[in-house]
């Protein structure tokens, strides 16, 4: 009896429930505007150039900032509202190229720039030194830390 | 009348430099003095009569000569006279002239120095300047003419033209469209001329090499002859730099200063070389050695100043398509080919003449730590370079965009900055030739006490943030050795000569001002790296629409909303402005008043109010896309940590700069 008792009551509160859906729960909590910032920073407007889209200030990119909210409401999750926009505007979009395919050159290629740099400096450097070993050897003067200051200390020398 | 006098005074221009770079070639290639000098006197007259053209055109913009289609698009009834006069440069016709003008001061400048030292540079470095100076001429001439007036066909078009074109009659519009609100701002009132400057300062440093390289002489004269040259550009490429940072802090209203846009990576592109050739430029004038590099970077330089025009005036940013239908573009890519094609074969067929005159033995001599420098400043420059045009190459092959962005940037170039602080710390305690580990270390370690401590220290007052750590103890070390050479030079003079110590600090910057002021130089940037590291890494936000007497607070900040207000402009902007009260635990500090002004043609204007401290700045922008009522009215609120040092370091820059570059008194000139 008791049992019964508790399965009705289970089944009238699912019905109840079914009457008032997730979306009256959603709207209880609509996503504030830095919620709706945290994702718009991360994306860049696909009609001005080089503007992020938490802070341009076109009709298109406010109606976007509300369709971020929107789905944010949906309960869409970060990933899922970035690949929206990606999907439907391309890679443009990001703040960066995605990293896929071709488009690791953008990352690889920088610091191998430095690399190379820096590699070029240390064989001129090798070359230098070999020179200088070929060359005559000099007397190494006072390893003073500077031709101003050592003129200083000889004066101060000279004073004594 | 005047519009015909202005552009036929521009014609003339264009003719006379061309002249100069015919006479002067012919009377250098026949030994023809009086040729030179002829071609000298015709270069020295672009000067005046392009003063004349900007003068014409002045006068049509303050007397609102709107049969003129650049007046017409620059300025308007409502506009004060200052607005009226500075949109000279407003737009893409007149900065052009601008350019010209400026160039042609320059070059009349050097023109009228004494070159009894260096005679043979004179004819070539008129062609090279000369040259310049015609190409830019002929785009305002035939591509960019600020003196087309407008016509009105049969039927019914209104066409920009120099002359009437068939059927076309005269207009007169009764009012101008006005300069772009964004433009109104003393900040990019002063923006673009100081940019400009610094962008047409390193033609000269660039002619005297491209002499040097023709002449076959290979000592050091062109870097002498050309030393303040090179650091007025610098400074007014630097002030330039600056400004705009200031002026997108205070109008554009997204609580930064820079964006990595490649408007504003053309103007830092430059400066990225020019930086190196500033330092590497010295030790070619103490050692004798770098000769092929310091000609191949002022090449580049010179390069990047005619890229960076051309990629803010070509329109190619926006669409490279639009840039292939634009008649400027195809100019600009022309002429920079043939500048790099013509100066590297020069230097290539040089190289033999220009070895070095020492050899280079040790790894930390001062030499080898400038030469490091200047290779990561070159990697810096690149990456810069790589993101502006990857995207257009890319837009070329796949018909899609990418973009670019700040994170892309900061990834790709802060361990370069933070290597590049790190050698401004290290390379003034290594001597020039002969350090080795042992000597340095014994000029390192004093200096290196304060920078180890500030880890700790920071670490005991909650930064655990390990970019932070590392940049607040490099930026202590650059501070710790700069103030260390000042101490050591103060001391030594006070001993020797028993001087003050203010007596001493002030013969020690006589005595060697571009030392002295160097290391000024280096205190500033640091300084400047404070406020970058603190606006970077610490910067907070938060947006809320509020009511009147609701609250917001962000970083220790009590923002209550006051009153609103919205009211009509005597200039036709519609003001919308909102008053806040700032408090900080309990206290009032101050009243704020953020607005954003809509422009007739419907252009909005986000002014932010700011509270300022060493400490931080509170920025309050009114979210100008929402609709503004007082019933719910959107505010976004930045917390801005440490930026003030940002500016402060600037006007240290600045300082530095002026003291290094002034002309020393002439028993001092070397």
């Amino acid at each position: 009896m008791k049992e019964k008792r508790l399965l009705f009551a289970l089944v009238a509160l699912l019905v109840l429930g079914s009457l008032f859906p997730l979306p009256a729960l959603a709207q209880q909590a609509t996503p504030s505007d830095d919620e709706v910032n945290a994702i718009a920073r991360q994306l860049f407007c696909p009609v001005c150039e080089n503007t992020p889209l938490d802070v341009c200030p076109t009709e298109a990119c406010r109606q976007w900032r509300e369709l971020i909210r929107q789905m944010l409401a949906e309960g869409k999750s970060e990933d899922e509202i970035i690949q929206f926009f990606v999907d439907n505007y391309g890679a443009r979009v990001l703040a960066e190229p995605p990293r896929q395919g071709i488009n690791w050159i953008f990352y690889i290629v920088p610091p191998l720039a430095f690399l190379t740099g820096l590699f070029l400096l240390g064989r001129g450097l090798r070359d230098w030194q070999r020179k200088a070993r070929q060359t005559a050897v000099q007397p190494p003067p006072v390893p003073a830390a500077d031709e101003y200051a050592a003129r200083l200390e000889e004066e101060l020398r000279k004073r004594r | 009348m005047l519009i015909d006098f202005g552009f036929g005074v521009l014609v003339l221009s264009f003719l006379l430099a061309l002249f100069a770079i015919g006479a002067a070639m012919y009377g250098a290639q026949r030994q023809r003095a009086a040729w030179v000098e002829s071609a000298r006197r015709a270069i020295l007259l672009t000067f005046p009569l392009l003063s004349l053209a900007v003068g014409a055109l002045i006068y049509l913009l303050v007397t609102g000569h709107y049969e003129v289609k650049y007046v017409y698009s620059v300025t308007s009834d409502a506009m004060p006279l200052y607005l009226k006069i500075t949109a000279l440069w407003g737009g893409q016709a007149g900065s052009l002239l601008f350019w010209s003008w400026l160039l042609s001061a320059f070059v009349s400048a050097v023109s009228l120095r004494d070159w009894k030292g260096e005679r043979e540079f004179l004819p070539w470095v008129i062609v090279v300047t000369a040259v310049t100076l015609a190409f830019f001429l002929s785009l305002s001439i035939f591509f960019e003419n600020p003196f087309e007036r407008w016509w009105l066909l049969p039927n019914g078009d209104a066409v920009g033209a120099m002359f009437r074109p068939a059927g076309g009659a005269a207009a007169f519009p009764p009012d101008g469209r006005g300069l772009n609100p964004l433009l109104r701002h003393p900040g990019m009132i002063l923006h673009p001329p100081m940019l400009y400057l610094g962008f047409v300062a390193f033609v000269i440093p660039y002619a005297f090499a491209m002499a040097a390289l023709i002449t076959g002489r290979s000592d050091d004269r062109w870097i002498r002859v050309t030393r303040r040259w090179t650091l007025t550009a610098w400074l007014f490429l630097s002030l330039g730099l600056v400004l705009g940072m200031r002026w997108a802090y205070d109008v554009l209203g997204w609580g930064g200063y820079w964006g990595w846009d490649p408007v504003e990576n053309a103007a830092l592109m430059p400066w990225l070389i020019g930086t190196p050739f500033l330092h590497t430029a010295i030790i070619q004038e103490k050692r004798g050695i770098f000769k092929h590099f310091n000609m191949a970077l002022i090449i580049l330089t010179y390069v990047m100043v005619i890229v960076g025009t051309f990629l803010t005036r070509s329109g190619v940013l926006s669409s490279v398509h639009a840039f292939a239908q634009s008649a400027i573009g195809p100019m600009f890519f022309g002429f920079i080919a043939l500048t790099v094609i013509v100066s590297f074969a020069l230097l290539i067929r040089r190289w033999p003449l220009l070895r070095d005159e020492i050899v280079l033995e040790r790894l930390l001599s001062r030499e080898a730590l400038f030469l490091l420098a200047a290779v990561v400043f070159l990697s810096v420059f690149f990456i810069v370079a790589y993101g502006v045009f990857s995207p257009l190459v890319y837009e070329i092959v796949t018909n899609e965009k990418i973009t670019f962005g700040p994170p892309w940037y900061e990834r790709a170039t802060a361990p370069l900055l933070g290597l590049l602080m790190l050698l401004m710390g290290v390379a003034p305690l290594s001597a020039w030739s002969y350090t080795d580990a042992r000597s340095l270390g014994r000029a390192l370690w004093k200096p290196a006490i304060p920078a180890l401590l500030t880890p700790p220290v920071l670490a005991l007052l909650g930064i655990r943030n390990l970019i932070a750590l590392i940049g607040f103890t490099l930026v202590v070390f650059v501070l710790a050795v700069s103030l260390y050479e000042y101490g050591r030079g103060v001391r030594a003079r006070m001993k020797a000569n028993r001087e003050t110590p203010f007596q001493a600090l002030g013969r020690l910057f006589a005595r060697n001002r571009r030392r002295y002021g160097g290391y000024l130089i280096h205190i500033a940037m640091v300084v400047m790296a404070i406020g970058i590291l603190g606006i970077e890494l610490f910067q907070t936000e938060t947006q809320r629409s509020l009511s009147i007497g609701e609250e917001i607070q962000l970083g220790g900040y009590t923002l209550r909303y006051d009153s609103l207000a919205q009211f009509p402009h005597t200039d036709g902007r519609r003001v919308t402005r909102a008053e806040l009260s700032v408090f900080k635990d309990g206290v009032f500090l101050a009243r704020l008043a953020p607005r954003y002004d809509l422009y007739p043609d419907g252009q909005p204007m986000t002014i932010p109010g700011v509270y300022s401290t060493l400490a931080d700045d509170l920025y309050v922008v009114l979210v100008n896309w929402e609709n503004v009522s007082t019933a719910q009215t959107p505010f976004k609120v930045y917390h801005n940590p440490l930026v003030n040092w940002l500016w402060i370091g600037s006007l240290l820059f600045i300082g530095g700069m002026i003291l290094t570059a002034w002309p020393p008194k002439e028993s001092q000139t070397p």
